[in-house]
């Protein structure tokens, strides 16, 4: 056994309120990074993975305190280091690769200029040198035009490219340590595989270290030799991932291995529909633009149909509409042509020339709960509102509704009193889902809806969807970009590519080969668990996008 | 518990719950604004004197036991003519900033809830209101239509409305691209429910901040112009008048123009720390990671 390169040993991180009682945020961690391995440090968001990993380059959030343990880094204790000599250790030995690069780069400089940076300034190599290193970089990351890509702005690059281009800034300086925080959880799904590809690719030619911090136990087993999975900041299990995606012995990794996105084994058979019930929502070859003058079309010839009962999830990566669609027929934007029919009667276009009793029938709900819900209305009144609102009921009926309603979506009664910054994700997309159903539409439109949670959570909200749709006999209409999490819910599937549907039916005649590429591309995306996925994975991807650019 | 008396639903559970987080330093200040509202509101009762009477031949005399700080330049009671003074003051200070706020968030929310060219015309209307100093356009104003209480407080307050048409309209546009003001528009709710409802609660603290400061400008502002003799005409007095009645004494070393200079600049220290306060506690409570 080789010396490990970075050894943590029993770290513990509090945070203190105002009347300085400690809460622990981490409490004894301990783990081994051994030169040329990576490590997942693998968790829900609030388990502390973040914390660990910036620990490791011994900072912490702004009131949060290391208050125990040891940070070895080659035989140095990080955690005993002057902030100049820290300095010196970060961007040189240790670097980071945070969340979301759109938001790590200075858009008002040009990428060469800020990868570069840090050997520059710290004199540790010439301009020049700097720039051949990252032209190197930019070959080995396969970002398209190497020798040139690094002149450009950062809005002029995609996310996935800007994220590829992060970890060349992060491994300009060949660090022994790479820290890898969610890198990819802010991108496509098709874009994804490109860029984890590269950032494996990029560990094992450079024999670095690497901390790899996510949620999403499929994408780990791709990229990772040893798992940490963490639970409110302690450790739950530790292993090889082979050892813990094949034999997990933590009830906790048993659940987190059946949230993971990977395609259910069991497909909804499509709805028996009886042919004389127009279906709830009709949408007849409907074309958008964002503004009467603009020639270029969002939507083109759209034709679905939602039928009583079932659901229809809408599938597509960013910018293929897909969102826009459930604006249309919820009536925040117009068609230019074509018409949306509910029950079989043509719906007015805009929001304010529908009926009440239309509007109640499609509710819409939001992708991000925390923005959804207005933070300064207590939850009886979100919920209360719409009661009032489309079923004319009174206050204090509307009050008694809002506790039945909670209970209905597994919340406490008496969170009827708090605001929504009170609640956690999960809990708030609960609440925003509980506002639809205040309404007692007969579809709901989801946007994204378990996109932003954590894969645990997000199976719970889709076990909840199925009840209720059981209960009320409610149609969906399932809006997302993961086709793993639309085959667990949905009878019939739409795929959307560039504002057209490419691909319609039911889960088991779209999914099903052969069908259309971009399909088959989306198929291809979803990480399996097991380690020798990703390599099989990326050449037929590429075989795949050559197929569709043609 | 039964909802109904739940703390949070009522006026006071939720003043308890604000005030107990109250800072030492805002806790003082508020007390020293109210203390001050008292003595103005009931000045005829506190006053010792009347403060138009010449109660001595002597003027500047020393503060003395009939007269605590002693009399001014006409040998009137100076006690007298500040509580007086603080009471034409925040009378003036109150009645413009109210105004200004009623009209000046009033047009803003419009502006933003409507948007398109309703808001681009209103909003360079204002825009060239506000390239004129605001000092000139007061002395302007008043000089052509003389100097009384009505005059007084149009003007100024019609100065404040662009300042706070700016703010309130800048606040409402943030808030008004939220998910929770389009899940409202969704559900087919009217333009005046989205603005009680979902805009003015989010908006709120930092309106009441803004008439904080709004408020103290606006004594400054009448102070200034009392100063110039465009504001208070005697002998009512407000405290910018009376620094400048007894401006000339400071060369022979008296220092009463110092009492109601003090008074202005204490109560608008006051009013930004408790602002302050005010502020700190809305961006605590707001949700931190959106």
């Amino acid at each position: 056994m080789t010396k490990p390169l970075l050894k943590v040993r029993h770290l513990d991180v509090s945070v203190y309120d105002r009347k300085n009682n400690e809460t622990k945020i981490v409490d004894d961690i301990s783990f081994d990074v051994q030169p040329g391995k990576v490590i997942a440090l693998i968790g829900e968001s609030g388990s502390g993975k973040t914390t660990i990993s910036l620990g490791c380059m011994g900072y912490t959030r702004p009131g949060c305190y290391l208050t125990k343990g040891s940070v070895e880094l080659d035989g140095v204790n990080v955690l005993d280091l002057s902030v100049p000599q820290l300095q010196e250790l970060r961007g040189r030995d240790i670097t980071y690769v945070a969340q979301s690069a759109a938001a790590s780069f200075n858009s008002a400089m040009r990428i060469d200029a800020q990868v570069t940076e840090i050997p520059v300034i710290t004199g540790s190599m010439t301009r020049k040198d700097a720039l051949d290193k990252a032209v190197k970089l930019y070959k080995s990351l396969e970002l398209p035009d190497p020798e040139n890509i690094g002149k450009r702005y950062p809005h002029q690059v995609s996310g996935g490219q800007l994220q590829r281009l992060m970890a060349a800034m992060a491994m300009i300086s060949d660090p022994r340590l790479l820290i890898l925080d969610e890198p990819t959880t802010a991108l496509d799904v098709t874009t994804q595989i490109e860029v984890l590809y590269s950032f494996k690719k990029l560990i094992s030619d450079n024999n670095t270290a690497a901390i790899y911090v996510t949620h999403d136990l499929s994408l780990v087993a791709q990229i990772a030799d040893h798992i940490l999975v963490l639970k409110d900041g302690q450790m739950v299990e530790y292993g090889d991932t082979e050892q813990i995606i094949s034999n997990p012995s933590h009830e906790y990794t048993k659940a987190l291995m059946a949230a993971a996105n990977v395609m259910p084994d069991d497909i909804h058979a499509p709805s028996i529909i009886s042919a004389e019930a127009p279906p709830i929502i009709e949408v007849k070859s409907v074309s958008a633009a964002y503004s009467n003058s603009d020639a270029k079309n969002v939507l083109e010839d759209i034709n679905l149909k939602i039928n009583a009962g079932e659901t229809l999830g809408i599938i597509g990566e960013s910018g293929s509409g897909k969102t826009t669609l459930g604006r249309l027929i919820s009536g925040l934007m117009s068609a230019k042509s074509g018409h949306v029919l509910l029950n079989g009667q043509p719906l007015n276009p805009h929001v304010q020339q529908r009926s009440l009793d239309e509007l109640r029938q499609i509710q819409f709900v939001f992708q991000m709960a925390d923005v959804a819900l207005n933070p300064r209305q207590r939850i009886n009144k979100i919920l209360g509102r719409p009661m009032m609102f489309y079923r004319g009921l009174s206050k204090s009926e509307a009050t008694k509704e809002v506790a039945r309603l909670l209970e209905r979506v597994e919340l406490p009664t008496d969170f009827a009193w708090r605001f929504p910054p009170e609640l956690s994700g999960g809990q708030r997309q609960r609440v925003n889902l509980a506002r639809a159903l205040a309404a007692e539409p007969k579809i709901i439109i989801c946007d994204e809806i378990t996109s932003a949670l954590d894969t645990v959570v997000a199976q719970q909200i889709l076990d909840l969807l199925e009840n209720l749709q059981d209960e009320f006999g409610l149609s969906y209409m399932f809006i997302t970009h993961d086709i793993a999490t639309v085959a667990k819910i949905a009878e019939r599937i739409a795929v959307m590519r560039l504002g057209r549907i490419v691909s319609q039916g039911t889960v088991r005649d779209v999914l099903t080969p052969p069908c259309h590429d971009y399909t088959q591309l989306l198929l291809n995306s979803i990480p399996e668990m097991r380690t020798d996925w990703l390599d099989e994975a990326i050449v037929e991807r590429r075989a795949l996008v050559k197929a569709l650019n043609a | 518990m039964t909802p109904e008396t739940h703390p949070s639903q009522t006026w006071f559970g939720r003043w308890r719950a604000t005030m107990s987080e109250m800072t030492f330093s805002a806790a003082i200040c508020l007390g020293f604004l109210i203390i001050v509202f008292i003595i103005g509101i009931f000045a005829p009762w506190i006053a010792p004197y009347d403060e138009a009477q010449i109660l001595t031949n002597d003027s500047f005399m020393p503060p003395s036991a009939e007269m605590w700080l002693g009399s001014d330049y006409l040998g009137r009671d100076v006690l007298s003519r500040l509580i007086y003074g603080i009471r034409i003051t925040l009378f003036l200070a109150l009645t413009i900033s109210c105004l200004s706020f009623l009209s000046g968030v009033g047009l803003g929310f419009l502006a933003a809830v409507s948007g398109g060219r309703i808001d681009s015309w209103m909003s360079r209307f204002n825009d060239a209101m506000l390239s004129f100093p605001s000092l000139m356009l007061a002395l302007i104003v008043i000089n052509s239509l003389g100097s009384s209480f009505t005059v007084l407080i149009f003007t100024i307050a019609l100065i404040d409305l662009t300042r706070v048409y700016r703010v309130s309209r800048a606040l409402a546009v943030n808030v008004m691209v939220m998910d929770y003001v389009e899940a409202a528009v969704v559900r087919g709710e009217k333009k005046w429910w989205i603005i009680f409802h979902e805009v003015l609660p989010n908006t709120l603290i930092p309106l009441a901040a803004e008439f904080g400061i709004r408020f103290t400008y606006t004594i400054l502002f009448i102070s200034a112009l009392s100063f110039l003799g465009l504001g208070v005409q005697p002998p009512q007095s407000d405290l910018g008048v009376m620094v400048k009645e007894n401006m000339q004494a400071l060369l022979y070393g008296e220092y009463t123009t110092l009492y109601p200079a003090i008074m202005i600049a204490l109560i608008a220290v006051s009013m930004n720390i408790f602002v302050d306060w005010l502020l700190l506690q809305s961006s605590t409570k707001l949700p931190d990671e959106v």
